[in-house]
């Protein structure tokens, strides 16, 4: 039983670690990886649940009879790709944001709006 | 039906009439598809030619049919008026990635709404939440930028969120279709695996929902963004957020599980009605005009929670007819701010004095927009007010009517600010140039304006199909 | 992997944690073939750590390098993480055990992928079966996505006028000579990396491998050479316009290919009809669009680079000086 679970442990553990840097953090680019590792975590997850005991790649050969589940596989890849995206876009903001206020820091940003 | 876009054009004015060409056939094939689905019932599309649990499906209801009108008709509106209004707000070489961002998202938020598959919502859930975040970063003002960035990592969140929950609802059930979710859920319902899931798809599109707690990303997206943007988002976006949250909680959770298992009925009830207060209390306190609507939208996201929160039939109504009318107001009324920022620059609540009598049209759009609302009778704002309270008083809860009528007060109170500027203080010296807003502003703006006030008389419509959605629902959760 | 994500939450030079998060990809990725997943773990392989630590590091390079040592309220969010951890480990204790063979995911819908999509696809390998055709349209979405998020890079990112040239070309002739030797390995290495693209595309039905990767490896070798030869002469030999379009392209082809089908009379991406054999219309069909999305894919992540390095001019000074 408790082995039977160990791997959702960790990754819960992972996910934690990266929603405590998105909160926690006040650099921007700092948040955007909390936010890959809270993401790859979620991958992770995904990818126990399709693991089989004894089972073997997804792709068809000769006197294999297990396979471990391939839609998990096809839901990540797209999963995967939808977060480089999300990095690509954020990232691209946070230049445009170092660029007008001159910092990446969250509390010296809300200082600037703060005196508008 | 599935993203007609993308063509290249090189002159923005040509990828204008592009983009209002595209959203008004969506518009037509969406009314002529809401058609087909009462008169022939639920309409099934196999994408791939799979059948549906192992293929992805459209499944087109009379639910996502009615939403899915609203949400093109408004942008096909809100196109209309968009050419002239980024003149002012978007330097020229912007102007093709401002529309095909707009198809973009346009496109994500038609596909939430038709789809019949949980994972494939998260992949539209992301097309249209990217282009949003790009399309608010184009802003002007610096803290568009920053309003961006904050709600693209709520937003993330929100999404990944809800990705948990449908990796847990897959684990448990081992299929993302959710009409085949619905049927092989109950038999694992009382797990924890499946309340956690439940509980973090909730909490992730409350997020996108701007619901009471989870809301601070909104305010400041809305005021900064372009005021097309705004237009456009303020009036589907929330209300995409709130289908998926129908969907979920009755379709595939089923009533009893969301509602009787777990006291979320209760839940909703506090956030919408904190939600009411609050945001409308900040309202008053801004001297933005945005930003007093974008509070006023966290507001009314908190009346269209309550009346899910009542969980009856005459409850769901009320949030759809609800849905259907906020788009009309708030639609119309961030495209009147558009005719105002074009001609002012700003929509500080100062430079709003004597625009009453130098854009008479624009300012007499915002009132009635605002009369309804407040829910004064003859508006649509009266019409889901009413229903909503009719609904709070069939399950026998006064205070709570009470309380929603209590928030209209507010209401009046943030805009009577509003309307003592425009009509009863003496125009600023240098604003005297002020002139009308452009027509092709104007019309689209009265466009809604006239369909605020048609809807809020003959309700036939709005009203018929949303109560025949909310019992058609009913009748397949049991 | 915890001790590595670990140590990305104290560093605080934000170089150090780029270099971190590539090998926590890494070390992801080598899980998923563990985990017997290997065409996600070729993707995060070349994602995790490759795209995105270098969009990482060549934001650090725009923006600034060392985080700032202030935390705010961390109590504050340390609650919210233990109490959103809390209910997930909450969740896990009704979950079918780890690699059961029992569970409901293996045994529902999954069963028929494993079963039958030889006989209704043609190709061995499943993922790629499940990816081009069963849910063909989330694919479709994904390609969108990825669209998106160019358009979005280019329409925030696009600098108008050609203010910074100058300085740009100095920079770029201190690269030329700095880095000689490099130069000439990759001169080689740049074709064999194109190669193994083309052949990731196109083997992707039989071994891991796809469209989607294909094109990573694809932009990564144009990147190489961008930064390499420098800028202008990428931008000479790859045209801005042309890429943009070539990223509308794949979008295009993939909704195409999907209209022929309907047009043909099947539904909406239904390659059964494209040709008078099924098997063989879905096998051109998967073709089709994962060349689609290859190009896509390739085209999308150049223009991000592209947008990324090219607001270089305007930074350049600040950098200095920041770092």
């Amino acid at each position: 039983m408790l082995i039977g679970h160990y791997n959702y442990w960790v990754v819960v553990a992972l996910m934690m670690l990266g929603f405590f840097i998105i909160i926690a953090h006040g650099n921007l680019i700092k948040k955007i990886i909390g936010l890959t590792i809270f993401q790859t975590s979620v991958f992770i997850f995904y990818i126990s649940i399709a693991k089989l005991d004894g089972g073997s790649a997804p792709i068809l050969a000769e006197g294999v009879s297990d396979y471990s589940n391939p839609l998990p596989h096809v839901l990540i890849l797209t999963a995967i790709v939808v977060g480089i995206a999300t990095t690509a876009l954020g990232l691209a903001i946070t230049v445009r944001i170092n660029e007008a206020y001159g910092s990446i820091e969250e509390e010296f940003i809300q200082k600037q709006d703060n005196q508008t | 039906m599935a993203a007609p876009l993308c063509l290249f054009l090189k002159r923005p004015k040509l990828v204008w009439l592009f983009t209002c060409i595209v959203t008004a056939l969506t518009f037509l094939i969406s009314v002529l598809l809401l058609q087909q689905v009462i008169t022939h019932g639920t309409l099934v599309y196999e994408l791939g030619g799979w059948a549906a649990p192992w293929g992805i499906e459209y499944r087109i209801d009379q639910l996502n049919a009615f939403i899915l009108c609203i949400i093109s008709g408004i942008s096909a509106v809100v196109a209309m008026a968009a050419h002239t209004s980024l003149q002012k707000e978007l330097s020229k070489d912007r102007h093709i990635y401002f529309y095909m961002l707009y198809l973009l998202s346009l496109t994500g938020m038609l596909g939430i709404v038709a789809t019949g598959d949980a994972f494939n919502v998260f992949v539209f859930l992301e097309i249209s939440s990217l282009s949003a975040y790009a399309l608010i970063a184009m802003g002007n003002d610096r803290r568009a930028l920053w309003a961006s960035y904050k709600y693209l990592i709520m937003g993330t969140v929100g999404a990944t969120f809800i990705l948990i929950g449908i990796g847990l609802m897959y684990q448990m059930t081992g299929t993302l279709n959710m009409h085949d979710l619905a049927q092989r859920l109950p038999e694992v319902s009382q797990t924890r695996t499946v309340f956690v899931s439940f509980a973090f798809i909730v909490v992730g599109v409350c997020l996108k929902l701007a619901l009471f707690p989870l809301h601070l990303w909104l305010p400041n997206a809305y005021a900064y963004a372009p005021s097309i943007v705004t237009a456009m988002f303020a009036a589907t976006a929330t209300k995409v957020a709130v289908y998926l949250l129908i969907r979920f909680t009755f379709t595939i959770y089923g009533l009893s599980f969301s509602f009787t298992t777990l006291p979320l009925n209760i839940l909703f009830l506090v956030l919408g009605l904190t939600g009411v207060f609050v945001a409308s209390v900040a309202a008053i306190y801004k001297n933005n005009v945005k930003h007093i609507f974008a509070y006023s939208s966290v507001a009314q996201v908190g009346y269209m929670i309550v009346g899910l929160s009542v969980g009856t039939a005459a409850g769901l109504t009320a949030t759809l007819v609800h849905i259907f009318n906020h788009a009309l107001m708030k639609g119309a009324l961030f495209l009147a701010l558009a005719g105002v920022m074009y001609r002012l620059g700003n929509v500080q609540l100062s430079g709003f004095q004597g625009l009453g009598r130098q854009m008479p049209l624009t300012m007499a759009a915002i009132v009635v927009g605002g009369l309804s609302l407040i829910g004064v009778p003859l508006t649509v704002g009266f019409i889901s007010k009413w229903y909503l309270v009719l609904a709070v008083i069939e399950n026998g809860w006064w205070p709570v009517a009470v309380l929603i009528l209590l928030g209209s007060l507010l209401a009046i109170v943030y805009l009577w600010r509003i309307i003592e500027m425009a009509y009863f203080k003496p125009a600023n010296e240098h604003s005297e140039t002020v002139k009308e807003a452009p027509f092709s502003i104007l019309i689209p703006v009265w466009i809604l304006v006239i369909a605020n006030i048609y809807f809020g008389i003959d309700t036939r419509i709005s009203v018929g199909i949303a109560q025949s959605a909310a019992q058609s629902l009913f009748g397949i959760t049991p | 992997m915890v001790s590595v994500a670990v140590a990305i939450v104290w560093m605080k030079d934000l170089i150090a944690v780029v270099m971190l998060l590539g090998i926590y990809g890494l070390l992801t990725a080598s899980f998923f073939v563990a985990m017997d997943a290997v065409d996600v773990a070729f993707t995060e392989a070349s994602v995790g750590a490759g795209i995105s630590t270098l969009l990482l590091l060549v934001a650090i390079a725009k923006t600034k390098r060392a985080e700032h040592p202030v935390r705010h309220k961390p109590m504050l969010a340390l609650l919210v993480v233990v109490v959103t951890g809390g209910l997930l480990i909450y969740g896990t204790f009704d979950m079918p055990i780890f690699g059961i063979a029992e569970a409901p995911a293996h045994t529902h819908v999954a069963q028929r992928y494993i079963e039958d999509s030889y006989a209704e696809v043609g190709i061995p390998n499943i993922v790629t079966s499940v990816l081009a055709s069963y849910r063909g349209f989330d694919t479709f979405g994904e390609v969108v996505v990825i669209f998106t998020a160019g358009i979005g890079v280019l329409g925030l990112l696009t600098v108008s006028g050609g203010t910074g040239r100058r300085n740009q070309e100095i920079t770029t002739k201190k690269m030329h000579e700095q880095h000689k030797v490099l130069r000439i390995v990759a001169k080689i290495l740049i074709p064999f990396m194109l190669l193994f693209a083309l052949y990731v595309q196109f083997h992707g039905d039989y071994g891991p491998g796809g469209g989607f990767q294909a094109g990573v490896i694809f932009a990564a070798g144009i990147i190489l050479y961008a930064m390499l030869f420098g800028m202008n002469t990428a931008r000479r030999v790859i045209n801005q316009t042309l890429i943009q379009l070539i990223a509308a392209l794949g979008v295009l082809l993939y909704g195409a290919v999907g209209m022929l089908s309907f047009v043909n009379g099947g539904t909406f991406l239904d390659y059964s009809v494209l040709l008078t054999d099924p098997i063989a219309g879905q096998h051109l069909g998967i073709i089709l669009i994962e060349l689609g999305v290859g190009l896509t894919v390739t085209a999308v992540i150049t223009i991000i680079f592209f947008s990324f390095a090219g607001r270089e001019e305007i930074q350049d000074y600040r950098n200095d000086t920041g770092a």
